[in-house]
C-alpha cells in the first residue's frame, strides 16, 4: 500500500463508510437534544434535554443533584425498567444458547457424521424462515402448554411471560451461536484435551484449563451476537409476550408512532448504547488477526 | 517400572470393516523400550491411544503388573502420552506446561517449583520457565513435552513418533536423550515410528506391526537378520530374494546349492541375504556366484551395486572403493557368507 493513490484511496474509502454508518447516530444525537427545530433551520436553534425528562432518565430543571438523579431513577421510570428487563432477557438468552450451542458446535466442527449437512440446515433454518411463521405457531402451543401445565399444578406460563420470551428468542440466536462455535472447533485439536487427561486431568478441569481458553474469543463472539440478535428483537417479543413483556424495542417502536423526533432520537439512543459500549470492549476479538469469526467463511 | 501386557488386543471402529488392530499380544519388560514400528495407518497410534486410556478397545485386555487397568479412567493409569505434535498448551507458560501433571496431583507449589527446574535442567533447558513455548524451537517444544511428561513420574511413557518432526541433526540429539532418560530413569517406555533405523537405534525389542497384525516383535538384530517372513525382511530394506528348497543345511535353487547351516527342517523356502552381508569375492568357491554389475550408484560412505546373476538380480552395498574397480557391464563374483544367509517360508510375491 506504498503507493500515494492506494493510500488515498483507502483512506477515502474508509472515510466514506465510516460516514454511512456513523451518520444516523449523529442525525439521532442532534434531534434528541434539538428543541423547536423548524423549517428551514438546518441544525436546531435551540437546544434542550425535555425529551431525556420525558423519557424519566434526567430529572427537571433544579433537580438535577445526585440524590436527584437517584431518587428518579429508582422510582423505575418505565424506559429503566425496559432496559432492565432487556438487559436481563439478552443475558439469560446469551448463557443458554452458548449451553445448549457448545455441545452442538462441537460435533458439528470436530467429527464427520451421517447427514451433518441437513443438521447444519436445520440450524441456520431460523434464519430464512419468517419469525411471524413459526411465532405464531409457537404462541399457540405456549398457550396449550400453560394450560396443560396448569392441569398439572405447575403454574408457570410461557405465553405472556418472561421465560416465554426468552425461550422463543432462543430460535433467532442459534444459528448465530452454533455457526460461529462451530467454526471455532473446525479449527480447534480435541488432541490437547487428550494431552491434559493423560497428564492426570479430570474431565471438567479439561474444560476449564484446555477447552475454554481455545474458544475463549470465539465464544465471546458468539455470546455477542447472542446478546444483540436478543437484545433487538420486536416481532417475538411482541408476540410470545403479548405485549405484557415490556422490553426496550417495545417502547420504541410505540415511541415510534408519536412522531416526537426528539423522543424517538432519544430511546433510540439508549437502544443503540450497549451495542455499541460491547463492540468496543469487544472490538480485538472481531479483527482479522484473531480466527474467531473464521468460522463464516465454512458454511 | 511397570510391566505392560496387551494380550488379545483389537480395535474396530465403527462403520470399518476391518481391525485397526487384530489380536495384539506383546509382554513389554518393566524398563525396557519397546518400539511400535509400521507404515502410517497400520494401527501403531491406534494401540498407543488404547494403553493410555484414549481409546476403548474393542477386545482384548491391557495389564500393567498382572492387573487389568481397562477399567481405570485414563487420568489415573500414569501412561502418559507425549504427542507427535508436542501439544504444548499455548497459554500457558514452559513452567506451567511442565508443572501441570503435578497440579493435577494436588502437590503443593513450592515442591512443583523445585520439580520443574529439575525436569528443565534434565531435559538440558534450564531457566527457560518463564518463556511462553511459540517463543521455542521445535525441538525445545519436544523436550519440554518429554519434561511435562516425565514429571510425574509416569508407569509408562507412550511417546507418538517423537523424532517425525525434528531436523536430521535434532532428531540424533533427541534420540540420545530419550535413550538417556529412559535408561537412567527406568521408565517403560513405547514408543511408536514408521522409521525401521530410529526403531533398530532406539528399541530393545521391536513390534512390527503391517495392516493391523503383529508380524514379529523380537530384538532389532532379529528383525534384520532373522525376519519371519519375506514381508518383514522386506520392510527392513531386504531385496535378495531365491526361491527354492533346502534340506540338511543345503539351499539348492537355480543359482546352484548354497550352505545355509542356519536353516531350520527341510522344505520349500525363499533364500534371502541383505544388501551389506554380501561381499565381492576374489576366486569361486562355495556359496559364490559370478554375475555382471548392471548398474552402480556412489552413495559417499559406500557404493550400491546391482548384479544381474542368470536370471537373477541382486543388491549389493559394498564399500565405496569397489566403484572404481567395477564399473556397468563389468563381471563380478559374489560370495554369500554362510552365516549370513537366511530361509524364510515359502510365499510372499515378487
Amino acid at each position: 500500500m506504498g503507493h500515494p493513490i492506494r493510500r488515498a484511496a483507502f483512506y477515502f474509502t474508509v472515510g466514506v463508510i465510516s460516514l454511512i454508518l456513523v451518520a444516523p447516530v449523529i442525525a439521532f444525537m442532534i434531534n434528541a437534544f434539538a428543541f423547536r427545530w423548524f423549517y428551514p433551520q438546518l441544525i436546531p436553534q435551540e437546544w434542550s434535554l425535555q425529551a431525556w425528562e420525558r423519557l424519566g432518565l434526567i430529572p427537571r430543571a433544579g433537580e438535577r443533584s445526585v440524590s436527584g438523579f437517584i431518587d428518579l431513577w429508582m422510582s423505575v421510570p418505565d424506559v429503566v425498567s425496559a432496559l432492565w428487563l432487556s438487559l436481563a432477557i439478552g443475558v439469560t438468552v446469551t448463557g443458554l444458547s452458548v449451553i445448549i450451542g457448545l455441545p452442538a458446535a462441537r460435533a458439528l466442527g470436530l467429527y464427520k457424521f451421517r447427514g451433518k449437512r441437513i443438521v447444519e440446515f436445520m440450524i441456520i433454518t431460523p434464519t430464512i424462515l419468517p419469525p411471524i411463521a413459526f411465532s405464531l405457531g409457537l404462541n399457540i402451543n405456549f398457550i396449550r402448554w400453560d394450560l396443560a401445565l396448569q392441569d398439572m399444578g405447575i403454574p408457570i406460563d410461557l405465553a405472556g411471560s418472561v421465560i416465554g420470551v426468552s425461550i422463543v428468542h432462543l430460535v433467532p440466536v442459534m444459528p448465530y451461536v452454533v455457526l460461529t462455535l462451530s467454526g471455532v472447533f473446525a479449527n480447534y485439536n480435541p488432541d490437547f484435551e487428550a494431552q491434559a487427561r493423560s497428564l492426570g486431568a479430570r474431565p471438567l478441569r479439561i474444560f476449564w484449563d484446555v477447552t475454554l481458553p481455545s474458544i475463549l474469543p470465539g465464544l465471546f463472539v458468539a455470546a455477542l451476537f447472542a446478546f444483540l440478535v436478543s437484545w433487538s428483537q420486536y416481532l417475538l417479543t411482541f408476540l410470545i409476550g403479548q405485549g405484557r413483556v415490556v422490553t426496550l424495542p417495545m417502547l420504541l417502536f410505540s415511541a415510534a408512532g408519536t412522531g416526537n423526533n426528539a423522543m424517538i432520537a432519544a430511546l433510540s439512543l439508549v437502544f443503540i448504547a450497549p451495542a455499541i459500549l460491547i463492540l468496543l470492549v469487544t472490538s480485538r476479538y472481531l479483527s482479522g488477526e484473531s480466527s474467531a469469526v473464521g468460522g463464516f467463511g465454512r458454511v | 517400572m511397570t510391566h505392560l501386557s496387551l494380550r488379545g488386543l483389537t480395535k474396530l471402529y465403527p462403520g470399518a470393516d476391518k481391525p485397526a488392530i487384530d489380536n495384539l499380544n506383546i509382554e513389554v519388560e518393566s524398563g525396557s523400550l519397546v518400539a511400535l514400528l509400521g507404515p502410517s495407518g497400520c494401527g501403531k497410534t491406534t494401540t498407543m491411544k488404547m494403553i493410555a486410556g484414549l481409546l476403548k478397545p474393542s477386545g482384548g485386555d491391557i495389564l500393567f503388573d498382572d492387573t487389568s487397568i481397562l477399567q481405570i479412567p485414563p487420568e489415573k493409569r500414569g501412561a502418559v502420552m507425549v504427542f507427535q505434535n508436542y501439544l504444548l498448551f499455548p497459554y500457558m507458560t514452559v513452567a506451567q506446561n511442565v508443572g501441570y501433571g503435578l497440579k493435577m496431583r494436588k502437590t503443593d507449589q513450592a515442591t512443583i517449583d523445585r520439580r520443574v527446574d529439575e525436569m528443565l535442567e534434565l531435559v538440558k533447558l534450564p531457566g527457560m520457565g518463564a518463556r511462553k513455548p511459540k517463543e521455542l524451537s521445535g525441538g525445545q517444544q519436544q523436550r519440554i513435552a518429554l519434561a511435562r511428561a516425565l514429571i510425574v513420574n509416569p508407569n509408562l511413557l507412550l511417546l507418538d513418533e517423537p523424532l517425525s518432526n525434528l531436523d536430521a541433526h535434532l532428531r540424533f540429539e533427541m534420540r540420545d536423550l530419550i535413550r538417556e532418560i529412559q535408561k537412567s530413569m527406568g521408565i517403560t517406555t513405547i514408543f511408536v515410528t514408521h522409521d525401521q533405523e530410529e526403531a533398530a537405534v532406539l528399541a530393545d525389542r521391536i513390534a512390527l506391526i503391517l495392516n493391523g497384525t503383529l508380524q514379529q516383535y523380537d530384538t532389532p538384530m532379529a528383525l534384520y537378520h532373522q525376519p519371519t517372513s519375506r514381508e518383514i525382511a522386506q520392510f527392513f530394506g531386504g531385496v535378495n530374494f531365491l526361491q527354492g528348497r533346502q534340506d540338511g543345511g543345503v539351499f539348492t535353487c537355480d543359482l546352484g546349492q548354497f550352505d545355509v547351516p542356519r536353516a531350520n527342517g527341510p522344505g520349500d523356502g525363499v533364500l534371502t541375504i541383505r544388501p551389506e552381508d554380501i561381499t565381492i569375492a576374489e576366486a569361486d568357491g562355495p556359496n559364490t556366484v559370478s554375475g555382471t554389475v548392471a548398474s552402480h550408484i556412489y552413495v559417499g560412505t559406500h557404493s550400491r551395486l546391482k548384479v544381474r546373476v542368470g536370471e537373477a538380480m541382486f543388491d549389493v552395498i559394498a564399500d565405496a572403493s569397489a566403484i572404481q574397480t567395477y564399473g556397468d557391464g563389468q563381471p563380478i563374483r559374489l560370495a554369500f557368507p554362510p552365516q549370513k544367509l537366511w530361509v524364510l517360508p515359502p510365499g510372499g510375491t515378487e
